[in-house]
């Protein structure tokens, strides 16, 4: 696990040739066609660009490669549609309307649990539903994706740093601490209480995500591994901490273990409230405006910090910015903190924004995992999370109203599959024969231990 | 295009040299030779002895090899530039792996029949080397031999020398030529790849220069050093660096008894003091590996030192972080320039302000100044001529002279006091070779001290004004330019005295 | 290994001065001894605290008074730290942290369970402690194969899960555990096909790629238990079972020998692999080539070995072998298959192999230490009268122990150098 030693690194100037690379070259040809010449059009403009293995194209299809799968799986286990193949060839017919009603209806059943039900738009366009009916989807889709932004920023950051940060997840547990102990802990007006309990989140989740960056600052343990075991150590603490005479709900008619409950004055305010909408059963609040305001935060910070510049410099070239004279350990601990504070914050919208606005042993769900694939989808960019988290946050909203008919793991399973084809742009090329973009394939890089 | 429809003919039983600068393409030729990299179009023709006939005409095969193992079945064999040899392994694994044997039925691996392997062509060829020492605790010279074994022993009837005298002491390079006129006189056809023309006339028996992957022409050893010269750069070429005589002022930096680790844990510095005034270059002469490296980087607080005074302008560094240091008016071009030198995947621009980034005029209270870093960038981009159609380009998509052009502007954009040149052209073409030795004399000439390291003997000479000399960790002489070659190249070899046993092993 | 311990001993000398890694790891050992010795201290004398060891037979079950023996551990550990300390005497390092470390959790055990009618079940806790460490021996074989060749296996995790899934579901549906093993091997080799192509052929970071590659199998072994499993746990899942076999004579061993020679047939699978990967990879041509590879692989392919080949093929055997791992959990444990059952043993297992430094030998080892502490953890956790530790923080010991010996043996220890990175051909 130790950084490669510079005599190991052969140096590719000494038989490189002197011409320069040829990335400055090509991407003349992209600009020159749109302005002097006319003649390819839009329509062949665009063909070529559907067909070129760029960011957004890749993105794209990995979204619809990971839907085929996903729609193969429901139709091999299925065992009324597999039913219907035992006969396929006596009768197709049978085979192919049955996989293509499973399909459809899971698939419609995520778009309108995630977006908008079109049953109920005509319904409410008739005057039978109430626009909380109507907007409920969207909401849904809204308060899960606020703690997946923050999340997501909170591995994305730490891989602007060239950090994995495996642990959101214990650092989105301490945040759903920090922010419930001073939700119920302390008895404050709102304007005070509110802010207090998201930065409790922010500063357990930092202190707790800081961890590995220490450790790896200090011995060089690498960051995947203390950070995945700090990870269960979060899980039992919280077990401990939920426990705790002074957190535990005193209502001894609880099924289970469960904390007191965090005051009204600390509870992320709804946003159909602040619209003056009445609709007491959209749940979407507040935390969607403070993940994207940390989102903002964040692409500032990398853009026109210097910090940001010392996190992308270690993050890209850790010798060269230690030889600038910069100190990578403290950047590693900052970048650590920084990502841990930003997963605490998404533990705090959490308690603070989802009710019961307590602590339990499942408080957290897979949040901070989940943060991991939307950071690769969102390519670590700030608002490729946000982009990333929204996708990310309607998958889970609509697989809650397809529960009936289909596990939740299928969620899981596309985010999963969404960020594989995104990790390996070379398969998504290979796969549709798609053509090489100038500059190459967007491609993580390897690092080794 | 690093290669260009050359052609290139070896017969049996001579020493063929091929001779090019930095970059002209000869390693890129030879790798294809050798099948690590598969020519967009031409072939390989290798004449051997007929297998029934062995006295007759040799018989034609043509190739295109796909890979190594092909080049090693056609009988060719090859000492890289940068060793093939598995650190952690033995000499004899080292030697052994890819045509391993097996005791008996048992699949173990036969160790012993490796050693004495080993041991025969050792004997066969006066290339001594303990078959179950680890390489990595082999000194260069010593892993080049088992390199050489390497080849031997594969039968190979071809052998390619990528540049191997590049990290041989004078004394070592005789050895290896005495090794290559014995292998000829065996049979073996040698090409010798190399860039440096003494060596290349007195062991080649013809020599072909290429230049920008093309052949420039064929030539006899008995052409003369200039004739080479012009053939392989293209132009007439100043061997020497324009300068005034120094005027050494105050001393900027004042080593004593510096001793510094390396990452195996010997003392690569051992007690080293060198004195560099203002005004004045001085030249670190030594073979690569003597502790230059880590010289460098215990002046910069890269490398943790263990005992020793560092003095720069007067003040003690021995304990100073390494933003302290370049805040006290240091610059450094550091020897890998990928590696420490520059973020690659950073723009231009960036990498200009790369160790002033939180400093004004380019940030202030922690926010970077857009205007200001382009405004930085577009000026040091014409002043230091470097070739690129935006700042806003990546390093990457740089030519190696054209980023050590961005190293350099970074570094002498403000007033020094002293400056670290280590290596600082390695791998550049002749044009930005010159262009940065003029800024370094210019830099001098402004009151700078510079300590210039360079494992280029003739870089040092034309650039110094005092020549220190390294091994071992010490500076064990400190000579004028003027010095005769074969002198600094004894005391390279750690030579201080009349005998000359120091420089074996 | 030998020769890594003389250079790094000097690093250490060079780099830091007086403060040497063993003398920071000697300090540390000292004060744990001295805690240890004053927890001693505070413990009531007298036959009322004692502890009995039973190794087995009634007739073997010795009682001691417990103080001492707590006193006297600590004690050991201090004097241990102190030579650590001292530097003067040469002792062999992982030994002496080893035996050290053992003494504080010993002692740490006693005080715990020091009441009257307690019993340390010293065979039982060995037997336990192999069982617990089985999955790791597995998944550090399996590690060790794909990083010595240069392929980082961050996905152990998931080549358990879906051993496990496979294992269950095709033990139960033939109604035979052997083709539920056979069955999850392969099943552990496709996940390691997906790693390998991606790896190898797309060039993925494979660090990034192990931790995707675990949470599509996590999806889909929960998807597909979810759709297949749930309702119709008879057909599908069910505990199976595979003889116990007691190797006659050494079963009877006290202690150990319940431990080692009277097991099920995992045990034994382990502990051939162990030394068969072992010799395999020092003493073969395999070996030779696959240990180039993952070091130098450009060197390798020089001398006319094909690198990602033979890197693909080592692959596809670790993934055989976490596959084992995986079949160990749901049919070696007869259990059956349930979500998430791994529980991050795979990621264990990975700092086992870093601990074992990348040896088979070594990850046995590790493996073992980390079973103790998870026997050890369910051990104290179901003692009669309770343990004096929250039952919470017992569970975080095996995460605890996988931190300090990550960070506290990392530096000492050296990845294969070509580890996590891609060979492409320019």
């Amino acid at each position: 696990m130790t950084e490669p030693k510079p005599a190991e690194k052969p140096e590719p100037d000494d038989t490189a040739p002197v011409t320069p690379a040829p990335e400055t070259a090509p991407e003349r040809p992209a600009e020159e066609p749109a302005d002097q010449e006319r003649r390819p059009g839009f329509g062949s403009l665009f063909l070529r660009y559907v067909t070129t293995a760029n960011t957004v194209m890749v993105t794209l299809y990995s979204f619809l490669l990971a839907m085929v799968i996903g729609a193969v799986l429901i139709i091999v286990s299925d065992p009324a549609v597999r039913g219907t193949f035992t006969y396929f060839f006596s009768r197709p017919t049978d085979a192919l309307s049955a996989s293509w009603t499973a399909v459809s209806d899971a698939y419609a059943g995520l778009f309108a649990g995630a977006i908008v039900n079109f049953t109920t738009l005509a319904e409410f366009q008739a005057g039978e539903a109430t626009i909380g009916r109507l907007l409920s989807p969207i909401s849904e889709t809204l308060t899960y994706a606020a703690p997946l932004i923050l999340a997501g920023l909170a591995v994305g950051l730490a891989f602007q740093a060239g950090l994995f940060n495996i642990g959101a997840q214990g650092q989105v547990i301490m945040g759903t601490v920090g922010a419930a102990l001073i939700g119920f802990g302390l008895h404050l007006p709102a304007y005070l209480h509110l802010p207090l309990a998201l930065l409790g989140g922010a500063i357990a989740g930092g202190l707790f995500g800081a961890i590995p960056g220490v450790l790896k600052a200090w011995s060089g343990a690498h960051e995947v591994i203390t950070s995945i075991m700090l990870n269960y150590v979060a899980l039992s603490a919280l077990g401990w901490i939920i426990t705790n005479e002074f957190v535990k709900d005193p209502d001894p008619n609880k099924q289970y273990a469960i904390s007191k409950p965090a005051d009204e004055s600390s509870l992320l305010p709804r946003l159909a409230g602040m619209l003056g909408i009445d609709a007491p059963g959209l749940r979407a609040n507040l935390g969607i405006i403070v993940a994207i305001a940390a989102a903002a935060l964040v692409a500032w910070l990398l853009a026109k910090s210097t910090l940001g510049f010392r996190m992308r410099a270690v993050g890209l070239n850790a010798h060269a910015s230690r030889t600038a004279g910069m100190s990578v350990p403290n950047t590693y601990i900052t970048s650590m903190g920084g990502a841990g504070a930003l997963a605490g914050l998404a533990g705090a919208t959490l308690v603070l924004g989802i009710s019961p606005h307590a602590l339990t042993h499942g408080v957290a769900g897979e949040v901070g995992f989940d943060g991991i694939t939307v950071a690769l989808l969102g390519r670590a960019k700030p608002w490729g999370v946000v982009a990333a988290g929204l996708l990310f946050g309607a998958l889970r909203a609509g697989a809650n109203t397809m529960q009936s008919t289909l596990p939740l793991d299928m969620v899981t399973l596309l985010q999963a599959l969404i960020v594989i084809f995104i990790a390996a742009p070379a398969l998504v090329k290979a796969m549709l024969h798609l053509k090489v973009p100038a500059g190459g394939l967007a491609t993580t890089t390897a690092k080794g231990w | 295009m690093a290669n260009d429809h050359i052609d290139l003919t070896v017969e049996p039983g001579e020493i063929h040299a091929l001779l090019g600068e930095n970059g002209a393409g000869k390693s890129t030729l030879m790798n294809m030779l050798y099948g690590l990299i598969t020519p967009d179009e031409g072939e390989i023709v290798i004449g051997r002895p007929d297998a029934a006939d062995p006295d007759g005409e040799l018989v034609d095969t043509v190739h295109r090899f796909q890979s190594p193992g092909d080049a090693l079945d056609a009988g060719l064999g090859m000492v890289h530039q940068h060793f093939m040899l598995v650190p952690v392994f033995t000499v004899a694994e080292n030697v052994i792996l890819g045509r391993e044997t097996s005791k008996g039925r048992t699949g173990l691996l036969d160790r012993d029949s490796a050693r004495a392997a080993v041991r025969e062509v050792s004997e066969r060829y006066g290339l001594w080397v303990d078959p179950d020492a680890l390489v990595e605790e082999l000194p260069v010279g010593v892993q080049q031999r088992v390199e050489i074994i390497k080849a031997l022993i594969s039968d190979c009837e071809l052998l390619i020398l990528d540049e191997p005298t590049a990290v041989l002491t004078p004394q070592e390079i005789n050895e290896l030529l005495d090794i290559m006129r014995q292998l000829r006189d065996d049979g073996k056809s040698i090409v010798f790849i190399s860039h440096k023309l003494k060596e290349v006339k007195a062991i080649a028996d013809r020599i072909t220069v290429i230049r920008r992957g093309k052949v420039v022409g064929e030539t006899s050893p008995t052409a003369s050093e200039s004739e080479l010269a012009a053939m392989m750069v293209g132009r007439d070429v100043r061997l020497t660096v324009e300068k005034e005589p120094a005027s050494p002022d105050t001393p900027v930096l004042e080593i004593s008894d510096l001793t510094v680790a390396d990452d195996r844990g010997t003392h690569a510095v051992d007690g080293l003091s060198l004195t560099v005034r203002s005004g004045e270059i001085v030249g670190v002469a030594g073979v690569q590996g003597n502790g230059q490296t880590e010289l460098a980087e215990a002046i910069m607080a890269l490398a943790p030192t263990i005992g020793g005074t560092i003095r720069i302008a007067g003040d003690d560094m021995a304990h100073a972080k390494t933003h302290e240091i370049i805040e006290a008016g240091v610059g450094y071009i550091p020897e890998d320039r990928s590696l420490d030198g520059l973020v690659r995947d950073f723009t231009i621009a960036e990498n200009l302000i790369l160790n002033r980034y939180n400093r004004p005029p380019y940030a202030r209270r922690g926010v970077l100044n857009a205007a200001e870093i382009q405004r930085r960038a577009a000026d040091n981009i014409e002043t230091f001529d470097v070739r690129t159609q935006s700042a806003d380009h990546t390093a990457a998509s740089l030519s190696g002279g054209n980023q050590q052009k961005v190293i350099v502007a970074r570094e002498f954009s403000r007033p020094l006091k002293l400056l670290i040149a280590a290596q600082p052209t390695r791998g550049v073409d002749v044009g930005a070779m010159e262009f940065i030795h003029s800024r370094i004399v210019a830099e001098r000439d402004s009151g700078a001290g510079v300590l210039v390291i360079s494992s280029e003997l003739d870089e040092v000479l034309a650039l110094a004004d005092r020549v220190a000399v390294m091994y071992d960790g010490k500076i064990i002489a400190e000579v004028s330019p003027d010095t005769p070659r074969d002198e600094i190249g004894l005391l390279m070899a750690g030579s201080t005295g009349d005998d000359e046993e120091a420089a074996g092993d | 290994m030998t020769t890594i311990d003389v250079a790094e001993s000097a690093e250490s000398t060079a780099l830091h001065g007086f403060w040497t890694r063993s003398r920071k790891v000697g300090t540390v050992l000292a004060v744990l001894g001295i805690a240890v010795f004053l927890i001693g201290l505070t413990m009531t004398a007298g036959a009322e605290a004692s502890v009995r060891f039973n190794l087995t037979l009634p007739e073997a079950a010795a009682a001691f008074p417990a103080k001492p023996v707590v006193l006297t551990l600590g004690a050991v550990a201090v004097l241990l730290g102190a030579l650590l300390l001292t530097g003067r005497v040469h002792l062999p390092f992982g030994l002496t942290v080893g035996v050290a470390v053992a003494a504080v959790v010993l002692a740490l055990l006693i005080w715990a369970i020091a009441r009257p009618g307690n019993t340390l079940q010293i065979d039982t806790v060995l037997k336990g402690t192999m069982l617990l460490a089985l999955p790791l021996i597995f998944g550090s074989l399996s590690g060790v194969l794909c990083e010595r060749s240069g392929i980082i296996n961050v996905g152990i995790e998931g080549q358990f899960l879906a051993g496990a899934f496979t294992g269950a579901l095709a033990g139960t549906v033939t109604g035979s555990p052997w083709v539920g093993i056979l069955a999850a091997t392969v099943a552990g080799a496709l996940v390691t096909f997906v790693l390998a192509a991606l790896a190898i052929r797309y060039v993925v970071d494979q660090v990034v790629l192990g931790v995707v590659l675990n949470l599509l199998v996590l999806g889909l072994t929960g998807f597909l238990f979810d759709r297949i499993m749930k309702d119709n746990e008879s057909a599908t899942n069910l505990a199976m079972r595979v003889p116990e076999w007691q190797i006659p004579i050494l079963s009877d061993i006290p202690a150990i020998g319940p431990a080692l020679f009277g097991q099920n047939v995992f045990v034994y699978l382990a502990l051939v692999l162990v030394a068969l990967v072992y010799v395999m990879l020092f003493h073969t041509r395999w070996g030779l080539r696959t240990r180039a590879v993952g070091e130098h692989p450009v060197a390798a392919d020089t001398v006319g070995i094909k690198v990602n080949s033979l890197r693909f093929r080592n692959v596809l055997i670790a993934g055989l072998v976490s596959g084992l791992g995986g079949a160990f959990l749901t049919i070696g444990e007869a259990l059956p298959f349930s979500e998430n059952m791994t529980d991050g043993k795979g990621f264990i297992a990975l700092a086992v192999l870093i601990v074992g430094r990348w040896n088979p030998i070594g990850g046995l080892l590790g493996a073992l230490l980390f079973g103790f502490a998870m026997q050890i953890e369910q051990f104290l956790s179901s003692v009669p009268g309770g343990s004096p530790v929250p039952s919470e923080f017992l569970a975080m010991l095996p995460y605890l122990v996988t931190i300090v010996a990550v960070a506290g043996l990392i530096g000492r220890v050296r990845a294969p150098a070509a580890d996590g990175k891609p060979y492409t051909k320019a």
